[in-house]
């Protein structure tokens, strides 16, 4: 039995209760509870089922620590699975549910598992049984396991909740805001630093204010009150509870997770840089390893004594303490002092001679030394503990009646956030702990260390040393972001005489396999100390190797309580020290964080910018069905009513080759390119030459990567003398901005260019087809005839009044006029030249029809008929790479033996003899089989449409022998098994005289 | 040429912060050698303020010139001085090898104000917000989420930012987002 106190509590507010649900009963607590304490507080002991064997589980520890108390919280768009019951707030109205348990908690099949199977489910199981016959492991044992194992639920709904992160920027960074973490932040902070303190939990202290003590002559509680206050009043020192230091990264990142209080943001992710991190994270108990010491009712001694004084919360009206150090008998102390009954204190040393151990005794509490417990009585709860000598086999000496059992087997700092970051550790056997080794600490972009830990998480536990080792690391802290420290002396504490521990791993030590077999070290993935022993016996001696096979320490816990007490097993069967044997490593975050704040606002219509054209309500008015190009969305086409998205693209050719169409062209990228030098620049960016380029004139280029690989296309413009406008691809806007930048800025930083992206300075309107000419002089300007306005050339045009460049050229085959116009009066000439060509039937065209249009004319697109591996020679773009230039970029790689080869595929036209259009990314297959047994290929689909003009499908593709094969037939392997014949023909399907630009 | 905007979606927005879209800035990008001395002469002539010290921002009135690299400016201007200081800028500077192009259509301004304006821009951008570290002067070329953005603070509470047009309803929304009051983080109170 578990109850609430009459009196007590330091958390609670009695006058604010909290009702709440767990598994559909309802229960209340009080403001201030965690949902555990409040469990207990109603009797609820039994909270959920192993992972494997379903054995039931109670509540261990009161913190981060917990292996079982994992819950489904919420229900709906509020929804959380795997949540910690020790470490939430109890709020009014919560609804809780128990996990991995079927049909009930109470009555659970797979427990089973435990009775009839866990003989055959030791360390390594799956490895062993599931490999054979190979096809079971998909369709029978997965499946199987997957229904049985794993904890929470998978959210169905949409979180309704919001999250966000926070960028922030301090000197220092004080994780942990117990005693150490707020002496530290005080010795910091009066220096005159920029400190930040957190605290993961909802109150500053920590274990002192259960443990209790005196620092400098005051109640410990009284000290930490002060120490708050005064910082506080700090003006350079913020502080901030419920906030988790989650990992320690490089260059002073430090990545923190806070919970809501309630109020705003569900969760919020911290992203801070910090100039030194002080890690005050505190120890954590390790649980003793004894049969039965996983049923409900055995928890840390800590923890018993954390829900006694902070929750008022009675875990068992009789408590056995068992311990290998002095720390438990706090425990025992506390209970006894609120009139609880502690029938005795099984002490696993022979010699337990402290100053508490004595303060035990007169209190009239039995303590048994060199005692042990030798199994726990009672099914799915504590009823009582057998118990023997430590020493022995286990024969059971004596019994003892109880509801709870306290259990501790020592500390372990918590030196998670020291090893993120790359801090070693070294293991001390006097106090039987893996402690931060200062001389290899983790170092920054100068080499110095960049985190010092403080407290009990360097190892310190008696209070007094704790104090003098945060005070140092407070003044090294400062001392280190360049303040200077006042010598004042740390706070002190008296010196209380304690008893050594003595690391106890098995208890009994000479315990026999069918007690092994039931002394659990990781509760939440039902590791026992058996399978850690058949692991080192198979041969998996390195601890990651152990890990892995036992999985131990791999539950969402990340082996908190169970990590020290395996290695020490698998030391043990090793015959090595446990420094020989080391950690697994730390790793982030160091409890779960939530993904929907990693994702922050990222989520919903901020996922991913959105950009928009100018012309982009209009779209959008007029029906257009988007296609994202980058960050953009295009109009792919404008279907109207009773259309399909076909039909519209076909329509929309249509329209434009007979009459003229009108196409938002402004995601094209457009670089200015300016200075004495622009010339000779753009020859080597481009493949041909664009130095002779005459001004008011355009040419089409080619852009390689060194490495000869085609990255972008499009036209040029010479403006005057010195400068250029180049036009990109959509996607090529940024990165070949980049490119140029990257080609000035490092190699040729002498030259004298300047490049500038205005790709969003100038919308571009194009208006294509045989008419496309007459609604330009609609527009009151005349001089678009091919005598005043060639093709392939530019100039500054008045329409309607407003300023404009128009080129002429042409994507299409079609007379074409692009139409550059400052972006704020964009919709304005886009709606005068939809009214202008009125009555030519003038209309939009989306994406599709501008990718059909050109690949009727044989026109490449980057990102189709390229894909990083293709070279302009591919493309048969000979004619566009210059061969007087010296040097180009990509020239050299172009040379290669590879790069020259006759086997390169390259492209071609294709056309279905039965007229159909071929499936998208089609290979061409080829007689026989290559050396991994799979179908030799010769070619590939590039592009592929039904050409509305031609009224049939086309297609490009790189072939191997290219146009030399003009005229054979190949056959392009479909996802059903069939095969079309296609035919090999010039890329060139429509007006191959070019003369319907010709005019 | 910011008569007639058609910028889109961004209306004014009060959350904890307001957040205003401003349209009534010309802003021209200049390059050139800072270290040549005609060319802080020739800025100097055109706009009466010379090259600002690094992310520095600054100007009097209705004209700004804000330190973008080490060879880029951005001059911000009202509209109806735009043209005469473009000109002088190109004819002192016609024998110098510069870039000077109009930019105005690319960019969206927006001014964000508020007591705790800071931590609004914190929760955005990857800038250290606290006001012993960011002050009226400095402009910051930063991303604001997934959004390039450059900012700087005209006073203790407003905040200006500029980015390209075609995500002005992308940050408009974000900046929304972030300010929605009972989400504010008051990270910097003790400071201020």
């Amino acid at each position: 039995m578990s109850t609430r106190l009459v009196t007590g509590g330091r958390f609670l507010d009695r006058s604010e209760y909290a009702e709440f649900t767990f598994n559909g009963k309802p229960y209340r607590g009080f403001k201030g509870d965690t949902i555990a304490s409040a469990l207990l507080a109603n009797n609820q002991v039994l909270i959920g089922r192993s992972f494997k064997y379903h054995r039931p589980r109670g509540i261990v520890a009161s913190g981060a620590d917990e292996p079982n108390a994992l819950l489904n919280l919420g229900e709906g768009a509020e929804f959380e699975p795997n949540q910690r019951a020790t470490t939430t707030e109890l709020r009014d109205g919560m609804i809780c549910k128990s996990q991995n348990h079927w049909p009930s908690l109470e009555f659970d099949l797979g427990a089973l598992n435990n009775i009839l199977f866990s003989r055959f489910l030791p360390a390594g199981f799956y490895y062993k049984m599931f490999i054979h016959p190979r096809p079971f492991w998909k369709h029978v044992y997965e499946p199987l396991i997957r229904q049985s194992a794993g904890l929470g639920k998978a959210p169905k709904d949409r979180d309704m909740d919001d999250y966000e992160h926070f960028y922030a920027y301090y000197d220092i960074v004080v994780v942990g805001g117990g005693v150490a973490g707020l002496v530290a932040a005080r010795v910091a902070g009066e220096a005159g630093a920029r400190v930040l303190v957190i605290e993961q939990t909802a109150h500053w202290g920590g274990r002192v204010l259960v443990d209790g003590g005196t620092i400098s002559g005051q109640p410990a509680c009284k000290f930490v009150e002060d120490i708050v206050s005064e910082l506080e009043s700090m003006g350079n020192v913020a502080m901030r509870k419920r906030l988790m230091g989650a990992g320690i990264y490089d260059h002073g990142y430090v990545l923190c997770h806070e919970q809501s209080d309630g109020h705003g943001p569900r969760h919020r992710l911290w992203k801070i840089r910090a100039r030194r991190v002080i890690t005050a994270t505190g120890a954590i108990e390790r649980p003793l390893s004894f049969a039965g010491n996983d049923l409900p009712g055995v928890m840390l001694a800590s923890a018993i004594r954390d829900y006694a004084v902070n929750y008022a919360v009675s875990t068992g009206d009789r408590t056995v303490v068992v311990t290998n150090n002095d720390d438990a008998y706090l425990t025992a102390i506390q209970l006894k002092e609120l009139g609880l009954e502690v029938p005795a204190i099984i002490d696993a040393r022979l010699d337990a001679g402290g100053e508490l151990a004595q303060k035990a005794k007169d209190l009239g509490i039995d303590v048994q030394s060199g005692m042990a417990i030798a199994e726990i009585k009672g099914r799915g709860q504590v009823a009582g503990v057998r118990i023997c000598s430590q020493a022995g086999e286990g024969t059971v000496l004596g019994e003892i009646d109880c509801e709870a059992v306290a259990m501790s087997g020592g500390w372990s700092p918590v030196v998670h956030l020291w090893s993120h970051s790359g801090g070693k550790l070294y293991w001390d056997d006097k106090s039987a702990m893996f402690r931060p080794d200062t001389k290899q600490p983790p170092t920054g972009h100068d080499g110095n260390p960049f985190v010092i830990p403080a407290g009990s998480a360097s190892g310190f536990l008696s209070l007094n040393d704790v104090l003098n080792d945060a005070c140092a690391a407070g003044k090294s802290a400062a001392t280190d972001v360049g303040r200077a420290v006042m010598d004042n002396a740390a706070p002190h504490s008296r010196a209380c005489k304690t008893a050594p521990i003595e690391p106890v791993w098995l208890m009994p030590q000479g315990a026999d396999i069918g007690k092994r077999m039931k002394s659990w070290l990781d509760f939440q993935n039902d590791v026992k100390v058996s399978d850690v022993q058949l692991a080192a016996r198979e041969g998996f001696e390195s601890v990651e190797h152990a890990k892995r096979y036992t999985t131990l320490g791999m539950a969402t816990d990340q082996g908190k309580l169970s990590n020290i007490n395996g290695l020490a097993i698998l030391s043990d069967s090793l015959n090595q020290s446990i420094g020989q044997t080391g950690t697994t490593t730390f790793r982030p975050p160091y409890a779960p964080v939530s993904f929907a704040s990693i994702a922050g606002e990222a989520r919903g219509p901020l996922f991913q910018p959105v950009r928009k054209t100018p012309m982009h309500k209009w779209h959008e008015d007029n029906g257009a069905s988007w296609e994202p190009v980058g960050y953009w969305r295009r109009p792919y086409a404008y279907p109207r009513a009773g259309e399909s998205l076909r039909d519209a693209v076909n329509r929309e050719i249509v329209q434009t080759r007979n009459s003229v169409g009108i196409l938002d062209a402004s995601t094209l990228g457009k670089l200015l390119v300016k200075g004495p030098e622009a010339g000779r620049f753009l020859d080597m960016i481009y493949t041909n030459t664009m130095s002779t380029l005459k001004p008011g004139r355009c040419r089409y280029g080619l852009m390689c990567s060194e490495n000869g690989f085609l990255i972008d296309d499009g036209v040029v413009a010479r403006i005057d003398e010195n400068a250029f406008l180049c036009h990109t691809t959509t996607g090529g806007a940024d990165s070949i901005h980049a490119h140029m930048e990257e080609w000035l800025q490092c190699e040729w930083w002498s030259w004298k260019v300047y490049v500038a992206n205005l790709t969003e300075q100038f919308a571009q309107i194009a208006v294509v087809g045989p008419n496309s000419r007459k609604v330009l002089e609609r527009l009151g300007s005349d001089g678009f005839c091919r005598e005043e306005l060639p093709f392939m050339s530019w100039k500054g045009a008045l329409l309607d009044g407003i300023k404009t460049r128009v080129y002429r050229i042409s994507f299409s085959g079609e007379l074409s006029y692009e139409i550059a116009v400052p972006a704020k009066k964009a919709q304005m000439l886009w709606d005068d030249l939809i009214e202008a060509g009125g009555e030519f039937g003038i209309a939009p065209y989306g994406t599709e029809a501008l990718h059909v249009m050109r690949a009727e004319k044989g026109f490449i697109m980057i990102g189709d008929e390229t894909d990083g591996t293709v070279i302009p020679q591919d493309l048969n773009l000979h004619w566009a790479i210059s061969k007087k230039k010296e040097d180009y970029l990509g020239k050299r790689a172009q040379m290669r033996k590879h790069m020259i080869s006759p086997d390169r595929w390259r492209l071609v036209g294709l056309e279905t003899v039965d007229g159909s259009v071929l499936p998208e990314g089609a290979y061409a297959i080829a007689d026989g089989k290559n050396c991994n047994g799979q179908r030799n290929t010769q070619g590939r689909v590039t592009s592929t449409y039904y050409s509305p003009t031609l009224g049939r499908g086309i297609a490009m593709g790189l072939v191997h022998g290219g146009l030399d094969r003009i005229g054979e037939i190949i056959d392009f392997q479909k996802v059903d098994g069939t095969v079309v014949p296609a035919k090999i023909a010039n890329p060139l399907f429509y007006d191959s005289e070019g003369e319907r630009q010709n005019v | 040429m910011s008569d007639n905007p058609v910028d889109q979606g961004a209306e004014d927005s009060v959350g904890y912060v307001s957040i205003r879209q401003l349209g009534d800035r010309d802003i021209m990008l200049l390059r050139g050698d800072f270290a040549f001395h005609g060319f802080n002469g020739a800025l100097v002539a055109a706009t009466g303020l010379g090259v600002p010290p690094r992310r520095g921002i600054i100007g009097y009135g209705n004209i700004q010139v804000a330190w973008m690299s080490s060879d880029e400016l951005l001059v911000m201007t009202d509209s109806a001085s735009t043209e005469k200081i473009a000109k002088s800028l190109e004819q002192a500077l016609k024998n110098q090898h510069f870039l000077l192009a109009e930019v105005t259509d690319s960019r969206t301004v927006f001014e964000i104000r508020g007591d705790l304006v800071r931590e609004v821009i914190a929760k955005l951008c990857p800038v250290d917000m606290h006001p012993d570290a960011f002050m009226p002067g400095e402009i910051r070329r930063t991303r604001l989420a997934q959004a390039s953005a450059a900012i700087w603070m005209t006073d203790d509470h407003s905040v200006r930012l500029i980015c390209f047009r075609s995500f002005a309803d992308y940050v408009f929304n974000l900046l929304k987002a972030a300010a929605k009051p009972g989400n504010e983080v008051n990270a910097f109170e003790k400071a201020i």
